[in-house]
């Protein structure tokens, strides 16, 4: 396909990607591609300028800070918190990395990319929601860092707005998180997802039921600190009908309910089991 | 810096070294077919989905279909035609002849550069392994036994 006619540009630092974030209307970072490329050949964006990230090293790379926390540069590539030993220190960063698309887009695929794109059926974003994870966006009035709740707002929008770069993902401490999902064919997109951190109660997020990842409040409150089975698929029950799903070819909206309140349990259930 | 519509881009492909003016639009699969005439690396989908456009870009399997040509600047690529030399084929190539992993063939030089980087990480692949590095690669003929077979033949 040919794409529509675009400017191409590869700053060396982040400071130079933000002034041409800023300089150009209509400007868009370009991280691993696996995304931007396909929507600029089906014309769903068509930036005028692309300020590709590729070579900014200060943005890759993953350091253990410690007791389960780690920090992430936005363009650490999937394959990287698969293999990297730091990104090792939260053990289901890699495990929902493995199951995302394949091997050629997990090689060029950022965290970055991945989170920014914000597409309803993608992993990570349901991931950091769970896991309390924090956003540092950088402008030309500084850096800012946004909690997960307030990074992910609709449906392809982030917090990082127009002249604006996240830069990195940071952790906190934890490691009993659970990812469980029903995706179409083994590794393919998602029907529904969900996720759970368990670190003095438990933290739920629901993927593919709405615009951005929804926390499932009333079930963590039902659940406490008691993550026995029968609390836990206790608590799940009713969680479908505070949604509202959308219903396409793979699922209806009743069957994500349904899938919502089975996949909580048994993130939660996963998260417990972890060792 | 500023940004530009074209570029003259170096990369190295197969070990050759090129020098083209590639303008910011072009995909890497195409400059790569139309520009270099390697018409091995095939356009399948399109869309990201298929693998028939597998390459090994940088040491590492991509997708050529998701990458721009610009992007390339300062590359070592590897495509299919890339893999014999002298005309002898691969243990690889000449195993996918043995076992019939191909039937139309469209999706074979995806196939042979995934393979080739599981093999070059991993001399011996487990069947599950074998099948996880080829999930990126569609084949809609043969499915699939025959190209796991000699995938783990020219392993041994």
């Amino acid at each position: 396909m040919l794409l529509a006619e675009v400017e191409y540009v590869r700053p060396k630092t982040v400071d130079e990607a933000i002034g041409l974030l800023a300089a150009h209307d209509g400007a868009r970072a370009l991280a691993g591609g696996q995304t931007l490329v396909n929507v600029m050949k089906a014309r769903a964006a068509s930036p005028d300028v692309l300020v590709d990230l590729e070579d900014i090293e200060e943005l890759r790379g993953v350091r253990d800070l410690g007791n389960g926390s780690v920090e992430i540069g936005a363009m650490t590539t999937c394959a990287q918190l698969i293999a990297d030993e730091a990104a090792g220190a939260r053990s289901i960063l890699g495990e929902v990395a493995s199951k995302i698309a394949d091997v050629q887009v997990r090689n060029r695929g950022t965290i970055g990319g991945n989170v920014c794109s914000n597409d309803p059926t993608n992993h990570l974003p349901p991931l950091l929601v769970a896991l309390d994870a924090s956003f540092t966006i950088a402008g030309s009035g500084g850096e800012r860092t946004v909690p997960a709740h307030e990074f992910f707002i609709g449906v392809y929008l982030t917090a990082a707005g127009p002249g604006e770069l996240l830069t990195k993902i940071t952790i906190p401490p934890g490691g009993q998180d659970g990812f469980t999902a029903v995706t179409i064919g083994m590794d393919g997109s998602a029907i529904v997802t969900a996720a759970a951190s368990l670190n003095g109660g438990a933290r739920i997020a629901i993927g593919c039921v709405d615009a951005v990842p929804v926390r499932a409040r009333q079930m963590e409150e039902r659940i406490g600190s008691d993550y026995s089975d029968a609390t836990v698929r206790a608590a799940a029950e009713g969680l479908g009908a505070t949604l509202d799903p959308p219903s396409d070819v793979h699922a209806s909206a009743d069957y994500r309910r349904r899938l919502a309140e089975v996949l909580a349990a048994r993130a939660v259930i996963a998260a417990r089991e972890r060792r | 810096m500023d940004p530009v519509t074209s570029r003259r881009i170096t990369v190295t492909v197969n070990g050759e070294k090129f020098e083209y003016d590639v303008d910011a639009r072009r995909l890497l699969v195409h400059f790569l077919r139309d520009d270099l005439d390697l018409t091995g690396t095939h356009v399948g989908c399109d869309t990201g989905n298929c693998g028939a456009c597998t390459i090994i870009y940088k040491g590492v399997l991509a997708k050529s279909c998701m990458l721009l040509a610009i992007q390339a600047d300062g590359a070592s690529i590897e495509t299919v035609e890339g893999l014999s030399s002298d005309g002898e084929l691969t243990k690889l190539q000449q195993a996918f002849s043995d076992h019939h992993a191909l039937q139309c063939g469209y999706c074979t030089p995806g196939m042979l550069m995934s393979a080739t980087a599981l093999l070059r990480d991993n001399g011996a692949p487990t069947e599950e392994q074998i099948r996880k590095a080829i999930q990126g690669n569609i084949c809609r003929c043969t499915g699939y036994v025959n190209i796991v077979e000699a995938i783990k033949a020219a392993a041994k």
